[in-house]
């Protein structure tokens, strides 16, 4: 499997997988619940993730 | 008329002008109407994406979901988020394909992969047909604002008809320049509305946003996590993974991707595109505001609305209706020249395909308001609130999904027949599950209909199961249609030749 690959199947697996165990209110994380907290960080990883992919892509 | 409909009425009417005035100085061949020429940029591509991605869904359903169902709505962050880093692998698949080959809709594209007009005619009807309920979406929104920021003056129901005769204007003075350039001023807006009161709601009324959930939680207990029976988070991922898979499944999201300059615009919007979802955590705190300021309300929808006639002088009223206008407008306005132009040129003409492109044309024009109408009678039809209507929308337009991958990916793997029987049984499933009154906040998982499941199981989204026979009856059936009439022929698997490719790239 390509690193790129590997890299881009990250998300699915936070934002699918993790949430049954992040299914939580506390701890809360800057004043979110953790639940709420969990899937917003993932949606900034998760553009992060793309611009190294991309940058791995266009070496 | 008052402050809050005055200032909706003005910006409606920028919108509608600012679509006329772009329109002039461009043909109006059926070509550039529904795809622009080829010549759109990046930043350009970027608004008109964004223009469509947020809908009237994202700003009252959003906060109208969080508001009857709390945490399940998180689900709308994370399915966008998925999708486009599916769009970054996806997109420059489509478009490699059609672009050479001069297709301008998704139809076109199945028609040619699987070699069959047959299917191309079949995509389009189930495409369509999972439009209706998300027009209806945009126009039910539109009724939303409109009855509300009238006070009490304008029922919904009259409130409806306007929107609908507001969504066919702006779309006849429009085309797909038109609604790029309200898109910009949509976004503006929208972003600055819903950060302003995404903020200010939850520290005016409870000084912080930590106080505000941990009093919904004292309400609640479990409300701001998947706590329910029946939204769980085996509902939400399967909830997720089906629409992260739909969402490029639209005819007009499709055509977007054909629209591109060059392949490189959608990788690059793969690493930003999501940043763009954050917005949706503002809607969701203005959702828990409004349960705890206007609890009770009858309908989940008009949470951001109610809570917002609390807060806010009336021409402020009327600044956030606008925002939501042009956030059921321009996305409308995309939904209807996708289904006019899908009903006309590849359901009719795929039909007869003797078709001229001028009678082309004005079918397509003329279905317009026809499929306005359409919307209209969906809206009337139930009572359903926004997000049954784009699960709805989404069930049906994620069964594509399967055979367009493999089509592209696989070519002569699946059959034409195979790729049919699949999308009819998924299709079928889902229909089946609707006309039995399912809905997502009340009856949308396996266990309504199957008991004693594990929860695993009866926990998953419905659709999903649906998508799960279809790609079983794509397999087998094409194991079966093999090598017969149904393997594409060679042309569609190779490169094209470069002769072709200049003809595009003038």
């Amino acid at each position: 499997m390509k690193l790129t690959h590997a890299l881009s199947a990250l998300p699915f697996l936070g934002i699918l997988g993790g949430i049954f165990f992040a299914n939580n209110a506390e701890p809360y994380v800057l004043g979110l619940p953790f639940a709420l907290f969990w899937v917003t960080l993932w949606v900034v990883l998760t553009a992060l993730i793309m611009a190294i992919v991309y940058r791995l892509d266009h070496r | 008329m008052n402050a809050a409909l005055a200032v909706i009425v003005a910006v409606a009417a920028l919108a509608i002008g600012l679509a006329l005035r772009a329109r002039r100085g461009h043909d109006m061949d059926l070509e550039q109407w529904s795809v622009g020429g080829r010549g759109f940029g990046a930043i350009f591509v970027f608004l008109l994406m964004a223009g469509e991605i947020y809908s009237t869904f994202t700003f009252l359903g959003g906060a109208g979901f969080a508001y009857g169902s709390g945490g399940a709505a998180y689900y709308i962050l994370g399915y966008g988020t998925l999708a486009y880093v599916l769009s970054y692998y996806l997109l420059p698949a489509v478009w490699r394909f059609a672009t050479p080959r001069r297709l301008v809709s998704q139809a076109d594209v199945f028609t040619s992969a699987y070699d069959s007009r047959a299917l191309g005619v079949l995509v389009s009807v189930v495409a369509v047909a999972a439009m209706i309920p998300y027009l209806a979406l945009q126009l039910k929104g539109l009724g939303i604002i409109v009855s509300q920021t009238s006070y009490g003056a304008i029922s919904s129901t009259a409130a409806i008809w306007i929107g609908a005769v507001a969504l066919s204007l702006y779309v006849a003075a429009a085309g797909i320049r038109g609604s790029a350039w309200s898109a910009a001023i949509k976004d503006i807006l929208t972003l600055s509305v819903v950060l302003f009161i995404g903020i200010y709601l939850p520290l005016h009324y409870f000084g912080s946003f930590g106080e505000m959930f941990h009093r919904v939680e004292e309400a609640k207990p479990g409300f701001t996590a998947l706590k329910g029976d029946q939204l769980t988070p085996v509902w939400f991922s399967s909830t997720v993974l089906l629409t992260a898979l739909g969402f490029y499944m639209w005819p007009h999201t499709f055509g977007s991707a054909l629209a591109a300059k060059n392949e490189d615009v959608f990788r690059r919007n793969a690493a930003f595109m999501p940043l763009y979802q954050l917005l949706i955590v503002f809607v969701f705190f203005v959702g828990f505001a409004a349960l705890l300021q206007v609890p009770k309300l009858d309908n989940s929808d008009l949470a951001l609305l109610s809570v917002a006639k609390d807060a806010f002088p009336q021409w402020f009223v009327g600044v956030i209706g606008s925002a939501g206008v042009l956030c059921a407008l321009v996305p409308g306005s995309m939904l209807l020249i996708a289904s006019a132009t899908t009903v006309a040129k590849n359901i009719v003409r795929g039909v007869n395909p003797g078709m001229s492109d001028g009678a082309t044309s004005r079918l397509s024009k003329l279905m317009v308001p026809a499929i306005a109408l359409a919307g209209v009678a969906f809206v009337f039809a139930g009572g359903q609130t926004l997000v049954t209507l784009l699960l709805l929308g989404y069930a049906l337009v994620t069964q594509l999904f399967p055979s367009l991958v493999m089509g592209l990916a696989a070519p002569g793997r699946v059959s034409k027949q195979g790729a049919m029987a699949g999308i009819v049984a998924g299709v079928g499933m889902v229909a089946a599950m609707s006309f039995a009154g399912a809905t997502p906040e009340t009856a949308s998982t396996v266990d309504t209909f199957i008991g004693g499941l594990p929860s695993f199981l009866g926990q998953l989204n419905l659709a999903i199961v649906a998508l799960l026979v279809n790609v079983l009856v794509t397999v087998a059936v094409s194991a079966f249609t093999r090598g017969s009439a149904g393997v594409p022929s060679g042309r569609f698997r190779r490169d094209v030749p470069a002769a072709e490719h200049a003809i595009v790239e003038r």
